[in-house]
């Protein structure tokens, strides 16, 4: 384990904010990646291999293994066909802003990288599912696979090595239901967002039920830097035994909110304090939400823990997208959790009753602490609710992700919830 | 009736999928796109070119924020509601939008100009707090600047 300063995501992004174009991206060392692929002979089996190895996790938030995911799907003659490849480009997970700098700023990156993960998984077509929002992601991109397409990159028999694979963008129309795994896939389907019931896994039973993939845009940056350099290298720029960079952001009242490619397993308090250069004047730390709206806060004592898939489970929460919200001592606690738990209960898809039915409730006793109306009782029914969205109890993961950051906020800031009820009030406002 | 224009952009999209009904979602914004908004009329055209019920192509339609089933205005603000522009001021942001406008959440100023929606997290939380104007991202906002960038929406 040694420590690094490789940025190997953003390294060669432009300074002033614009897409590396296809010319620039090449003269960096781009797209020879597929080359050592397609044209060095290398087998499905080793591309797959070589990402396990290399310790590579999910950067969408479920941080499971991508190698192992790849390995899932059959491949040879007698596999279904076709195989697909899907990019999760749906960021929306609140407080969370990474993916959108790799796809306005490094869209070859995730290009390569697709069409090595493709390659791995035998696919014959490739979709990047981009939110609606991003226009000017979409504008990037389309032009980015154009130029692709032109080099030969993609389409049929790629640089001759009688490798194809199509790949498209495909343009959400809304709701966050869709960066779900299986809802992403109904939606590409045309259907409703409704994720699925699994088992079966998408890498069998996927998209238009055929063997698929889907992976985070970051998982995917990542790939075509394996490939160059290698499984141990890769593993080696984690500080911990977490392989790899990471994107962290942070946002809230802090002097420097921004994104920053770092060593996984970077501290929180060093991305907090020397990154994001600590708290605004006259604002104090309170706790943060480490990685989006659906990971569990953390309060002061835990700042010394790595930002990685190991460090934050012990302290109970999770590494999510690795983007931090962060509280301060000037915001309400009760009020941040109202906010969530409105957006939540929004975007639930209406499928199953706990989520449904439980995250608007949780919202009206939300706002109604707001108001000045709360009840005592109110807080037991709050938490008995975490309880009931529970994995096992709710159909997919959006109402478990509710359950944490309220859970944990009953948890650290109970003595803010019973004042709102007690003075009548919200005390902030 | 749908135009030759809109037929051939559904047709573009239709190659990527092996299904006809997966392309109705691009179909549905493609129309968008071109008249502001879904109709019932121009649903059940868009329905009756691939071979859907209009019943079943509406329930993808309501499913998704980003099409719309009522007429819009002009320009439709969307703005982010979510927890990182909340803590940034969103409340203040959208106070004075409401107070300029002159509408709620959901509504269109009589001159038909601005449609106000609010969005999920834009992603642009190091930003905050934030809104798009069509397909435009407006960021670090406060009153003065909104104001300022509003006119350029006619």
């Amino acid at each position: 384990m040694t420590a690094t300063t490789e940025k190997p995501l953003t390294r060669d992004m432009r300074a002033d904010g614009l897409h590396l174009d296809l010319p620039a991206y090449e003269q960096a060392g781009g797209y020879q990646a597929i080359r050592k692929v397609l044209k060095g002979g290398m087998t499905p089996q080793a591309v797959t291999a070589q990402v396990k190895d290399a310790n590579l996790r999910g950067r969408g938030g479920a941080g499971f293994s991508t190698g192992m995911k790849w390995s899932f799907v059959p491949l040879g003659k007698d596999a279904p066909s076709p195989t697909y490849l899907v990019v999760n480009a749906d960021e929306m997970e609140p407080g969370t802003f990474k993916d959108r700098m790799l796809l306005e700023r490094a869209a070859h990156q995730l290009i390569e990288g697709a069409i090595l993960a493709g390659f791995a998984i035998e696919a014959d077509v490739a979709y990047i599912f981009l939110r609606g929002e991003y226009t000017l992601a979409a504008e990037r991109i389309s032009r980015a696979i154009a130029e692709a397409y032109e080099r030969h990159y993609l389409g049929k028999d790629i640089l001759g090595s009688g490798y194809s694979l199509e790949l498209y963008l495909h343009l959400s129309g809304g709701r966050y239901i869709c960066g779900d795994e299986t809802g992403l896939l109904n939606a590409l389907e045309g259907k409703r967002a409704n994720p699925r019931s699994k088992p079966p896994f998408p890498p069998v039973v996927g998209l238009f039920g055929k063997p698929t993939v889907v992976n985070n845009v970051e998982t995917i940056s990542c790939v075509p830097h394996i490939v160059n350099h290698g499984a141990a290298w890769f593993r080696n720029l984690g500080r911990t035994n977490d392989a790899g960079t990471k994107l962290y952001g942070v946002s809230g009242k802090v002097k420097r909110p921004g994104l920053w490619e770092l060593p996984m397993g970077t501290t929180v308090r060093e991305i907090l304090e020397e990154h994001a250069g600590g708290m605004r004047d006259g604002v104090s730390f309170r706790g943060l939400l480490p990685g989006g709206s659906s990971t569990p806060f953390i309060v002061e004592e835990h700042l010394d823990t790595p930002m990685d898939f190991t460090g934050m489970p012990k302290v109970g929460s999770r590494l999510g997208t690795g983007t931090m919200i962060v509280l301060d001592d000037h915001t309400c606690p009760v009020g941040m959790s109202w906010n969530m738990m409105r957006f939540f209960g929004r975007e639930s898809c209406g499928y199953c009753t706990p989520c449904w039915s439980g995250l608007a409730w949780a919202e009206r006793i939300l706002q109604s602490m707001e108001d000045g109306r709360g009840k005592p009782e109110d807080i037991e029914k709050l938490a008995f609710q975490t309880k009931m969205w529970a994995p096992g109890n709710t159909f997919c993961a959006l109402a478990p992700g509710a359950a944490d950051p309220l859970g944990t906020a009953l948890k650290y800031f109970r003595v803010e919830f019973e004042r709102h009820i007690s003075e009548h009030r919200c005390p902030w406002r | 009736m749908l135009t030759t224009e809109e037929i051939t952009e559904i047709e573009a999209e239709a190659a990527h999928y092996p299904k006809r009904e997966a392309v109705c979602i691009d179909a549905l914004k493609i129309v968008q796109r071109h008249r502001g908004w879904v109709s019932d009329e121009s649903l059940r055209d868009i329905a009756a070119h691939l071979g859907m019920s209009p019943t079943d192509l509406d329930s993808v339609a309501t499913f998704y924020n980003l099409i719309f089933r009522r007429p819009v205005g002009r320009h439709v603000i969307m703005v982010c509601d979510s927890v990182s522009c909340w803590i940034m001021g969103h409340d203040r942001i959208r106070k004075h939008l409401n107070e300029r406008l002159g509408i709620e959440f959901g509504q269109t100023t009589p001159d038909d100009r601005f449609t106000l929606l609010p969005i999920v997290c834009l992603g642009c939380c190091d930003h905050a707090p934030a809104m798009m104007v069509d397909a435009d991202l407006h960021s670090d906002l406060d009153p003065q600047k909104i104001d300022s960038q509003l006119e350029k929406y006619q």
